[in-house]
């Protein structure tokens, strides 16, 4: 019962920003022997629990009080390691591992160097690159978090099954080199895979509408993590030619043959794992950035409608543009993706919410015009594959943010509360899957590889 | 008899210093001390005394080491430092030298001018 209680006591005294775990075990050792006093002047268990609880003080002034001794801590550091006194055993192993998969991942991208198959050089297959990159560093990926997750070892084997079915399908297909096809199922296997990840992330639990949120946060994260990265790598290569040219060395052939590959594919590895560590303990930067562009983006489109409608032109139909209306989609759902993985469930609708609907409704409008685009220049020119592609991205965005408009209305009208929303995003994200493996297999074999 | 808030943070420093330079001893102990020594006096608030023990150690006043309690719990022990020792002797002499000024300046309450110090 005592243990009980005191585990409680200990969990909000964590919530103390500035009172770490090492602080709550001396609170800890305090309190018991408050208890234990007490109990020996007579008191029994339950008044002295709260007696001595009493006697610590109150929170608020203790953490104010640690919080100036330790301003620091205020800063959220991401604390990897443990402090002292504690078995860091638990991170030392998920750390060694990780690193140990990063590495794994660099080595591999350069195996096929042996076999004849360069990156680099006059003789390069650039096509076998583009094509395979994701199959080098997703399946350790996907490895780190089967056994993270403790994945036993059927699951383990079913995750195998995509990665394998994507390597044959990439290598045995006769691609034309670097033609239609190829391209797009180069683009659309990463994808894939990283839902495929996502098997992994939830353990199997696939179905689990919970965990694919939290994989979606997980994505964000970790996409902002490895763009600061390759920021950081970007200026470690520019450092590295710089510094080497002084002294009269050309250090491009150790950038582009060893750093930038393995660098990247070790990165994928280690930002996932940054981020797992991280968690809860540091703010998530995917939300943050989402508040702060919303509004900008709903503004923009607002303006581009008015303009349409004011000059009363056309949209341009070129490929170009039209792949990029996919993009601006593709942004309003990551936007709207995110706010919602961010937003607490149980808030009132506020004017956020009502931004975002705009924000949907402004895309959809844009987007019918640009639709239309595309189908006249199909029905003009004939299907190819990359008109086939963007139409039927163009057509599952429209209805996610068809589907989430209407809902959000509804959230807004105060009929439905909000988890239907977060539901109908966690239940398409299969939708996303059949698509990009569709666009991987079947297009291929339709247009006849071109 | 309540102590004001500022005079119980002051004297803190020194007290706490002053019962570690007994021997080493830990939180509660030290605070049990405190109460022994007081009368019953001072109350302090149990937490508040974990800061200034940090305080102490981050200044280099005492140091800390992890042990085993009698029950076998892990618990932190504090033991008094010679840069403590130093800071206890010149803040002793501190309240000293307050205290004496003070003790002159009440013996006279109705004079003007103070006879002698």
């Amino acid at each position: 019962m005592l243990d009980e209680r005191i585990a409680e006591w200990r969990s909000y005294l964590r919530r103390g920003q500035a009172i770490h775990q090492v602080d709550v075990d001396e609170l800890e050792d305090h309190l018991r022997s408050q208890v234990a006093d007490l109990k020996e002047a007579g008191l029994d268990e339950d008044e002295a629990f709260l007696i001595a609880v009493k006697r610590i003080g109150d929170l608020e002034a203790l953490s104010r009080e640690f919080a100036s001794e330790y301003s620091e801590r205020l800063w959220k550091r991401l604390v990897l390691a443990t402090d002292a006194g504690e078995s860091g055993v638990g991170w030392n192993r998920e750390a060694l591992v990780a690193v140990g998969l990063a590495v794994a991942a660099g080595v591999a991208i350069k195996i096929p160097e042996l076999f004849g198959v360069h990156l680099n050089g006059p003789d390069r297959d650039v096509s076998f690159y583009i094509r395979n990159f994701s199959l080098f560093v997703l399946p350790f990926l996907a490895g780190f978090f089967a056994w993270k997750r403790g994945m036993e070892f059927a699951g383990r084997l079913w995750l195998m099954a995509p990665f394998m079915a994507a390597a044959l399908v990439m290598n045995l297909f006769p691609f034309t080199p670097e033609g239609h096809t190829e391209l797009l199922a180069a683009l659309h296997l990463p994808m894939a895979l990283w839902l495929t990840v996502g098997v992994a992330y939830a353990g199997g639990a696939w179905r689990d509408h919970d965990q694919r949120m939290n994989y979606v946060r997980f994505s964000g994260e970790w996409f902002i993590y490895f763009a600061l990265i390759a920021l950081g790598g970007g200026v470690l290569m520019g450092t590295t030619m710089f510094i080497f040219g002084a002294i009269g060395l050309d250090a491009e052939f150790l950038l582009n043959e060893w750093i930038l590959p393995c660098g990247v594919m070790g990165a994928v590895i280690i930002a996932g794992w940054l981020v797992e560590a991280k968690q809860s303990v540091i703010e998530n930067m995917a939300p943050v950035l989402t508040l702060l562009f919303t509004p900008l983006f709903t503004l923009v489109l607002l303006a581009f409608l008015g303009t349409m409608v004011w000059t009363g032109s056309a949209i341009d139909v070129e490929r170009e543009v039209l792949i990029g209306f996919d993009l601006l989609l593709v942004v309003v759902v990551g936007l709207l993706l995110y706010a919602i993985s961010a937003r607490d469930p149980q808030a009132e609708p506020g004017a956020f919410d009502g931004v975002q609907l705009v924000l949907v409704i402004c895309a959809l409008l844009v987007d019918a015009v640009a639709l239309w685009a595309i189908v006249a220049r199909i029905s003009e020119f004939g299907f190819s594959p990359n008109r086939v592609a963007a139409l039927g991205e163009n057509l599952i965005l429209v209805v996610s943010l068809g589907w989430s408009a209407v809902l959000y209305a509804r959230f807004l009208a105060r009929r439905i509360p909000f988890a239907p929303l977060e539901r109908w995003q966690t239940a398409y994200v299969p939708v996303y899957l059949v698509w990009a493996s569709v666009v991987v297999v079947v297009f291929p074999l339709v247009f006849r590889f071109q | 008899m309540k102590i004001g808030k500022d005079l119980v943070a002051a004297s803190a420093t020194p007290m706490v210093l002053a019962i570690l330079s007994e021997g080493e001893s830990y939180g509660y102990a030290i605070l049990r001390r405190v109460d022994e020594l007081s009368g019953g006096e001072l109350q302090w608030t149990d937490g508040m005394l974990y800061p200034v023990l940090h305080r102490l150690e981050r200044n280099g006043y005492v140091k800390a080491t992890w042990g085993k309690a009698e029950s076998g719990r892990r618990r932190k022990y504090y033991r008094i430092t010679d840069r403590g020792s130093e800071e206890l002797a010149s803040q002793r002499q501190q309240w000293r030298v307050v205290d004496a000024t003070l003790r002159a300046t009440s013996f006279h309450p109705f004079q003007m001018v103070p006879q002698g110090i």
